[in-house]
């Protein structure tokens, strides 16, 4: 597979095939993203657009001191926050919000009932279609700002600093919005695994 | 005397799952890190629960973007000879 800066490359020779080549890699990531925020589709596909207009027009300013897709969702946030879209830099994170529910501790902290492991093939299944449908629909339910650090660190696999970049946050309160939406994310799954009858 | 002291520096299960992601991301402080993985050795639950933590971040990491319809394709075709012609105008997008 091309590279990105391959592409970036070609793209800045004017190769049109170059330009759809990104688009087809990254639009679905950028729309993800994007719908964390916008009130509907159509907001969300436009703002997606004029990040690729940014892109078009902005190809000459990009240094490569981050990666490709970091860039394109920094441009993609800046433009959510210029619009006043997505207004929360650092703002208080709210009350603390338990990774697991305290009933399922006693009172010295240890685990109340054992806790089982998922089954040995876990992985698979959870990777299987059905269980990426729960994920997803897990992902959906998250609070907009834990949507967006799941997003962009486990999804996207960008580094915790360069998400603390595109987002505009403290690297503090990225790891607390990372541990939550994690945290939140692995309790549904075990719900719905519970349901399933494991 | 020794021992109690020890053990009230232990951590519990309560206090290990909301250290698992500062874990996971390499950002527990030496002497946390050490009473953390204390902790799991002697824990079956927490290890268990390090583990579905792990799945589930993997399970994250695989799920895919819907990939894009030919028409919408065909639209940023356009969009692009459009904004091709244009030239580098408009607002400023930033450098990375």
């Amino acid at each position: 597979m091309e590279t990105d800066a391959e592409l970036l490359a070609r793209l800045r020779s004017g190769d049109e095939g170059a330009f759809m080549t990104m688009v087809s890699r990254y639009n679905g990531s950028l729309l993800r993203l994007a719908r964390t925020y916008a009130p509907s589709d159509a907001v969300a596909e436009e703002a997606v657009q004029d990040t690729w207009m940014g892109v078009v027009r902005g190809m000459e300013r990009f240094e490569g001191r981050s990666s490709f897709k970091t860039w394109l969702f920094h441009i993609l946030m800046n433009r959510a926050r210029s619009a006043g879209g997505r207004e929360h830099r650092n703002l208080p994170i709210g009350d603390v919000e338990p990774a697991v529910d305290p009933a399922r501790f006693d009172a010295g902290g240890a685990w109340a009932q054992p806790l089982g492991g998922w089954e040995a093939d876990a992985d698979d299944r959870l990777v299987a279609a059905s269980w990426s449908s729960t994920l997803r629909d897990a992902l959906g339910q998250l609070p907009q700002r834990q949507r967006e650090v799941v997003i962009l660190r486990d999804v996207e696999d960008l580094t915790g600093q360069d998400v603390c970049e595109v987002l505009g946050i403290s690297e503090g309160n990225q790891r607390v919005l990372l541990h939550r939406g994690r945290s939140r994310l692995r309790s549904m799954l075990d719900a719905e695994l519970a349901a399933r009858g494991r | 005397m020794m021992r109690l002291l020890q053990r009230r520096h232990d951590l519990v299960c309560q206090q290990v799952v909301e250290l698992v992601s500062d874990y996971l991301e390499d950002a527990l402080s030496r002497s946390d890190r050490k009473r953390f993985e204390a902790h799991l050795r002697n824990c079956p639950n927490c290890t268990n629960y390090l583990e579905q933590m792990r799945a589930t971040i993997r399970a994250t990491g695989a799920l895919q973007p819907d990939d894009l319809s030919p028409d919408a394709l065909q639209e940023f075709t356009e969009l692009y000879r459009q904004w091709s012609a244009e030239g580098p105008s408009g607002p400023p997008v930033g450098g990375d």
